[in-house]
């Protein structure tokens, strides 16, 4: 473990210190989560209300992003669409993080034969095409939000693993891994409670990146219609509902995408952020 | 300043970097004159910006640094050169080698390439003509089966090969005076001596001057005819080798000579003087070697003295340089 | 070793990999809810034919004598038959797989010609405005679906502007090129992204090296110190990233092929998705693997040619 000295930083001067694009970022994604929670609280429609009476309306004051072809309001359909976007960021990623973490800690510590096995089903996975390969277990399995975090879950550990791996075997050539091994501990106890801590930043910065990944992944099935499924308001399906009115209705396609662009914006601007604020704590 | 259009002569040069700490001057008003033919040793400990000055000279101080002051080479400005003037000084007139070859080389190309260009930045010569110049050049630095070696890469090299390849580079365009970084450093003890040997034939097969950055008093007493020592981006005293080492006047000076025996022959690393040099942000008031320094009196502490001449060919920045050189005759 | 053992040795270790396409593919198939010969034939099919048609593709023998008729077929070209079009998928990839192959080859040099001149000029120009300016520009493009910066390309170039044509292929090698500009120009973006990112880091740190110094001091033109010694250096990392990036590439030639209507391997397997045409997915997904492992092997014998080290 890192020694700790001195005293706790205050609260506002850690805050002074942190890179403005983390809090860009992190106001992006605050404001996301909260849309994700409570649509409702912020949506002026119900997302899924025809109006035969406002149909493909331009934005205007009472529709800022206009309406569809079937009278539903954009706005509230892309503030509700934030409930399952987010799921999908967050669901798709968060077995990948651990079970890739995990598996890259062992791998790492093991070394030799492992290592290289490892190394080999690494190189073979990342030969298939991410979203061929999803789109392949996605058509094995059916469509939906569930089988699509199946099929990434299936593939994506491996970013992780190889990243957590690549950390351990530095941290296991520090003086504080050999002070744990030279103190008795199990070979687990020195991976998972004193090596793995230090070892977690490139994982856990990857996985902001990750998130952002799987939105574009998830939209890109709910365009295709292999992700969500109508009539639930996801981005792609969105801009999917919007192609065909292209010419006409462009706000039905381009809002939704805004969405997705900010979101996306927010993970990697804090992503990043918080690879800089890591790497200066050191 | 000087009016004389042969040779290199630098007055007031001064580098400064941007620090968190505020700027910091590397280089802090340093006069130079370098005579045709002339061997002259640049002594100080690392940091003391005899590298900076070195890099100054020839304009390759990165922005943000800034560099200040008047150089003259053969009677041109060089601070005020035009791009392509520049250009074809460098390496052309004024070529320059670096302490560790490993990096100065580039690692991905071969050595015919890296010695072609500067032939192709400087001459006429054909393609032809540049083959077997580069392979003439190989052959005077003494690279053995020089035709093969010329085909591979640097990694390929020995480190003391890699050095006699970055000199061949260097040379290839038969420059007027050569501005060596510590080139020896980086060596074995016994490659040190072969390359330094080259370097004198050299200086005399190229008829050029040689300035030679160093911390290492050995290779000045046994390489150079004049010497300028320099501490926190000053030069502190100057004079010919054998008047340097015969009686130093300032004390900085006389703790480098402290454990090489008189006329110097043996090669020595730098005495050990009590004490860290200065973070350079950060200087001392008055004299930069106060904190060090034995003579030491509250003048130093709150004047800073001056570069100034006491005898022919000889200048002192200290207060106290005639008990410093009283003392050392006593020692 | 010299270079043609090191790409020897690198050929060599593309065999596991092969391998490991072979299994992932025969397994995922071998998943399918329901067994191949009623796929075939549908629900009511005769239980003579289902044995007939079991027979005929190994199914009646043990598992991994299953896998081994499967290797013998795909090394013999033999991907079975599309379901849905009654035709060999060997055939049908043969048609499509070139469409894709240069949507993505074009996507790739476009995406070059952007990333390079402006990591330069990002690196070059480090912390002043230009920096910034694309810098930010490029980091929006990171965060955008490829089907929709391909929907907004449509949009201002096609609909509105009538610059390109909607969708389609052309006829002609000219009027394939001229199609595919919008949706390579959508693919690029990305990619150039992340190029961008790559090179100009790679830049940056290659300018400060002493080499760089070294050959400024020869006295060579900028502009040769820039190409010669900056950017080869540079480009070494950025190549091996351009590799690996050669996935995200088709996956995203998948969707663009939707987007702009392009008859491609991509728009074939979601098609073929749609038709529950499983034999054409099993060899479209070992088709664009098989492309993404030569890929990585192209890119790797470049890099040891940029990088004497690498093979030595």
């Amino acid at each position: 473990m890192k020694v700790v000295t001195g005293q706790r930083p205050r609260m506002h001067r850690v805050l002074f210190d942190l890179p403005a694009t983390m809090i860009i970022g992190g106001i992006i994604l605050f404001a996301s989560f909260v849309l994700a929670f409570f649509p409702s609280l912020f949506a002026p429609y119900d997302p899924n209300a025809f109006d035969y009476g406002a149909l493909l309306h331009a934005p205007t004051l009472a529709h800022p992003f206009g309406t569809d072809n079937y009278g539903r309001d954009m706005l509230s359909r892309v503030i509700h669409a934030y409930t399952i976007d987010m799921q999908i960021a967050v669901f798709a990623t968060i077995v990948p993080v651990i079970v890739g973490t995990l598996i890259g800690a062992v791998v790492g510590y093991a070394g030799g034969l492992t290592e290289a096995f490892f190394g080999r089903v690494v190189d073979a996975i990342i030969t298939f095409p991410f979203l061929v390969l999803v789109i392949a277990i996605v058509s094995v399995l059916g469509p939906g939000l569930i089988n699509m975090y199946i099929a990434v879950g299936i593939i994506d550990w491996v970013f992780y693993g190889r990243l957590t791996a690549a950390e351990i075997k530095v941290q296991k050539r520090l003086d504080y891994a050999d002070a744990g091994r030279v103190m008795g501990y199990r070979p687990s106890r020195v991976v998972f409670r004193h090596l793995l801590p230090n070892a977690m930043t490139p994982a856990l910065v990857y996985w902001m990146t990750d998130m952002a990944l799987a939105i574009l992944l998830g939209s890109s099935l709910g365009y295709l219609g292999l992700g969500a499924q109508p009539p639930a308001a996801e981005w792609g399906v969105l801009i999917a509902d919007g192609k065909n009115f292209m010419t006409t209705a462009w706000w039905i396609s381009i809002f939704p995408g805004l969405a997705i662009v900010i979101t996306g914006l927010g993970f990697s601007l804090f992503g990043d952020g918080l690879a800089e604020f890591l790497r200066t704590r050191r | 300043m000087s009016a004389k259009t042969d040779g290199l002569h630098v007055r007031g040069l001064c580098a400064t970097f941007e620090t968190p700490r505020g700027p910091a001057r590397a280089v802090d008003g340093v006069d130079l004159d370098i005579a045709p033919g002339e061997v002259f040793g640049l002594v100080g400990e690392s940091g003391s910006g005899k590298s900076v000055t070195l890099r100054a000279l020839m304009r390759l101080v990165h922005p943000p640094g800034r560099v200040e002051g008047n150089v003259a080479w053969q009677g041109r400005d060089l601070m005020a050169m035009k791009p392509e003037e520049l250009r074809r000084m460098r390496g052309g007139e004024i070529a320059m080698i670096f302490q560790e070859p490993m990096t100065a080389l580039n690692p991905v190309l071969p050595v015919r390439v890296q010695i072609e260009e500067n032939l192709r930045a400087h001459t006429d010569m054909n393609r032809r003509e540049r083959r077997a110049r580069a392979l003439e050049l190989l052959d005077i630095v003494g690279i053995p089966a020089a035709a093969r070696r010329l085909d591979e890469y640097p990694h390929q090299f020995s480190g003391g090969m890699r050095q006699r390849v970055m000199i061949a580079i260097a040379l290839a365009s038969s420059p007027k005076l050569l501005l060596a970084d510590e080139p020896t450093t980086a060596l074995d003890v016994t490659i040190q001596d072969q390359i330094l040997k080259l370097l004198l034939d050299l200086r005399d097969e190229f008829s050029m001057s040689v300035v030679f950055v160093t911390h290492d008093l050995g290779v000045v007493a046994s390489l150079c005819d004049r010497m300028a020592v320099m501490y926190a981006g000053r030069i502190v005293e100057t004079g010919t080798v054998s008047e340097v080492f015969a009686t130093p006047h300032h004390p900085y000076t006389r703790g480098l000579l402290g454990s090489v025996p008189h006329g110097g022959a043996e090669r020595t690393m730098l005495a050990s003087i009590e004490g860290t040099p200065p973070g350079l942000a950060s200087l001392p008031a008055g004299c930069a070697f106060h904190p060090r320094c034995e003579f030491a009196t509250d003048e130093c502490r709150r004047e800073r003295p001056a570069l100034e001449p006491f005898a022919p060919g000889r200048s002192v920045a200290c207060f106290h340089h005639e008990r410093v050189a009283r003392a050392e005759e006593l020692a | 070793m010299s270079f043609a053992s090191f790409i020897f040795r690198r050929v060599l270790q593309m065999i596991p990999t092969i391998v490991f396409i072979l299994v992932v593919t025969f397994v995922l198939v071998r998943l399918l809810p329901g067994d191949p010969a009623s796929a075939i034939l549908g629900d009511r099919a005769r239980d003579a034919d289902v044995a007939r048609i079991n027979a005929r593709l190994g199914l009646d023998q043990p598992i991994f004598v299953q896998f081994l008729y499967f290797v013998r077929n795909v090394f013999t070209g033999d991907l079975g038959n599309s379901i849905s079009l009654k035709v060999p998928v060997a055939r049908l990839i043969a048609e499509r797989l070139p469409v894709t192959l240069l949507l993505t080859a074009m996507a790739a040099v476009i995406a070059l010609v952007m990333a390079v001149p402006l990591a330069f000029v990002s690196a070059l120009r480090r912390g002043r405005a230009s920096d910034v300016v694309v810098r930010g520009a490029f980091q929006v493009g990171l965060s955008m679906p490829v089907f929709y910066v391909g929907l907004v390309l449509l949009i201002v170039f096609s609909a509105n502007l009538h610059w390109f044509p909607v969708g389609g292929y052309g006829d002609g090698f000219f009027a394939h090129l001229y199609h595919l500009f919008l949706p390579a120009l959508t693919l690029a973006l990305s990619l150039s992204a992340i190029l961008m990112r790559n090179l100009r880091a790679a830049v940056i740190g290659v300018v400060g090296a002493e080499y760089v110094d070294f050959a400024r001091a020869k006295g060579l033109r900028s502009r040769l110190v820039l190409t010669r010694h900056v950017l080869r250096n540079a480009l070494i990392s950025t190549v091996a990233l351009f590799g690996l990036q050669i996935g995200v590439l088709l996956s995203g030639a998948v969707v663009t092929e939707t987007v702009f209507a392009i008859p491609g391997a991509g728009r074939l397997m979601i098609d073929s998705i749609y038709g529950r045409d499983y034999p054409v997915i099993q060899g479209l997904t070992i088709a664009l693997a098989v492309v993404v492992s030569l890929i990585f092997l192209a890119t790797d014998i470049v890099q040891a040619w940029l990088d004497p080290r690498v093979a030595r």
